[in-house]
């Protein structure tokens, strides 16, 4: 169905008992031309412009959970585009245009909220890389303001401005980042794709793959054998043990990133805020509840859960930015399992098997990369050549040299 | 999540720096094909679910280097050794 103010009065008028499915739930069919692993927002999103933008909407998306189960429910839903480096600055710039004609491209509400994305710097030393990173934007024609304190103040007049250790001394300011609604992606890039009649298979865990002369000809699942001209994998979390079932290893480790959400207040926090000083962002979600969250645990895990090391550290971050939320009640926590690369961003590019193509490693950041993953990595499977916008993201740079570490950590997972 | 380090006893995991998987070690250099080598010791891991042997430090207690065999889909500590027995 399509959705419009019509079809939102009717269904009103009707008590609202004549919504229909917004997508199919599909059982797999023999073969496809294109096999998506991952119902997630970078696979669905995939599948989407797959159909779109590329024609081939014999596609199947199969997922071992519901869609959307894995990280795709596990972030804090910001999006933004103030990356430093060339190739991921113009990628994640591509990713915001994506987002900001999403709803009307997918006739789907995904709540894209543009207001804004501000890191605080403590000093003068920050400020200056600050201002560095904001001219590196502009040079790419992404926006970005430097702030001072007092622009800031006005901005948020409730920060912890004279901090003894981290005086608030200004900001870095994306206004057209922000956030979105991060089930309302999913939900929508799986509409706009099963309309084109791509088939999403739910409850449908990859198991291995099918040889056919050194080739990837399709999965082994659980609910059967599916053949495919080509496979990609969107399984970011669980990267390495797809690979490892296709016999090849990956510059990842998988780690646990933990997240929270507060009871509701009142509207407060006018758009995203990073302190710069430690590591802790906040935005406040639609219904008003914080969402925040800080650094990774730091140690490989699949377990979905974190430690209270981490929670301690992430609540001393929020206090020293908002002592005011001293008192505020914690909801919920949760962890996510990440895909950290060893230069801390993505790769999308072919796998050493012929048939099979990866898109994986997008550390803590993909939430905010869907649109852009999703475009480039269709573009990689129906073309069989990157994108140019992800031309960097190339899997053998870590062999070649040509590393995109963004924030000079060295191989080290952990630090990214 | 509390290691237990066989000269402290077990403590807070916020005790300790990580190093990641103990089963790399540094190639030879005179080898025909150490980039290669260098290049998969630097950036190729296996990155299991399951048991994982790894490198902890000690920072904030006896500073010694652990290797500790942990299971990364429940952070259950299955063993917990010195990283080179004096």
């Amino acid at each position: 169905m399509r959705h419009s103010i019509l079809s939102l009065a009717l269904n009103a008028l009707s008590g609202h008992r004549r919504w229909q499915p917004t997508w199919r739930d599909a059982a797999p069919k023999p073969a496809y031309d294109v096999v998506i692993i991952g119902g997630g927002g970078h696979g669905l999103a995939t599948a989407h412009y797959l159909a779109s933008r590329y024609g081939i909407a014999n596609v199947a998306v199969v997922e071992k959970g519901w869609i959307g189960s894995g990280n795709a429910g596990r972030n804090t839903t910001i999006i933004r585009s103030n990356y430093l480096l060339p190739g991921n600055n113009h990628f994640y710039e591509l990713s915001m245009k994506l987002w900001e004609g999403l709803e009307q491209e997918l006739n789907y509400n995904a709540m894209v909220s543009q207001r804004g994305i501000v890191n605080l710097y403590h000093s003068d030393g920050q400020r200056d890389a600050y201002a560095r990173r904001g001219n590196s934007m502009r040079l790419h024609g992404v926006d970005a303001e430097l702030l001072d304190r007092e622009q800031v103040r006005a901005m948020a007049p409730f920060l912890d401005f004279d901090n003894a250790r981290f005086p608030i001394k200004g900001g870095l300011l994306q206004r057209r980042a922000g956030t979105a609604r991060h089930d309302a992606v999913v939900w929508g890039y799986a509409h706009a794709a099963s309309k084109r009649g791509v088939d999403i298979i739910q409850n449908c865990e990859v198991t291995g793959f099918l040889h056919d002369g050194g080739r990837i000809a399709g999965v082994e699942t659980t609910r059967g054998t599916i053949r495919a001209a080509k496979v990609g994998m969107a399984v970011a979390g669980h990267s390495s043990r797809v690979a490892a079932l296709a016999g090849f290893r990956l510059p990842i480790e998988s780690h646990v990133l933990q997240a929270f959400v507060s009871e509701a207040l009142k509207p407060l926090i006018p758009g995203v805020i990073t302190f710069g000083a430690g590591h802790f962002y906040v935005s406040q979600s639609d219904k008003g509840g914080l969402v925040f969250g800080g650094d990774i645990d730091g140690y490989n895990s699949y377990a979905q859960r974190g430690n209270l090391p981490v929670i301690e550290d992430v609540a001393e971050g929020g206090m020293a930015l908002m002592p005011m939320i001293g008192r505020l009640r914690l909801l919920r926590a949760w962890g996510g399992i990440m895909d950290m690369s060893m230069d801390g961003s993505p790769i999308i590019d072919a796998s050493p098997v012929p048939g099979l193509y990866v898109n994986a490693g997008w550390c803590y950041g993909g939430f905010k990369a869907i649109p852009a993953s999703g475009l480039c990595f269709a573009h990689l499977l129906a073309r069989g050549e990157p994108h140019p916008t992800a031309a960097a993201l190339r899997l053998d740079r870590f062999e070649r040299g040509y590393l995109l570490d963004e924030k000079g950590q060295g191989a080290q997972p952990n630090l990214h | 999540m509390r290691l237990p380090c066989p000269f402290c006893g077990p403590r807070d995991s916020a005790e300790f720096a990580y190093l990641g998987d103990a089963a790399i070690a540094r190639p030879d250099a005179a080898a025909p094909d150490a980039p290669r080598l260098f290049y998969e010791a630097t950036y190729l891991r296996d990155n299991p679910a399951g048991p994982h042997r790894e490198h902890w430090y000690h920072a904030a207690g006896c500073r010694q280097w652990l290797v500790v065999t942990r299971d990364t889909t429940s952070h259950e500590i299955l063993a917990a050794a010195f990283a080179r027995q004096p």
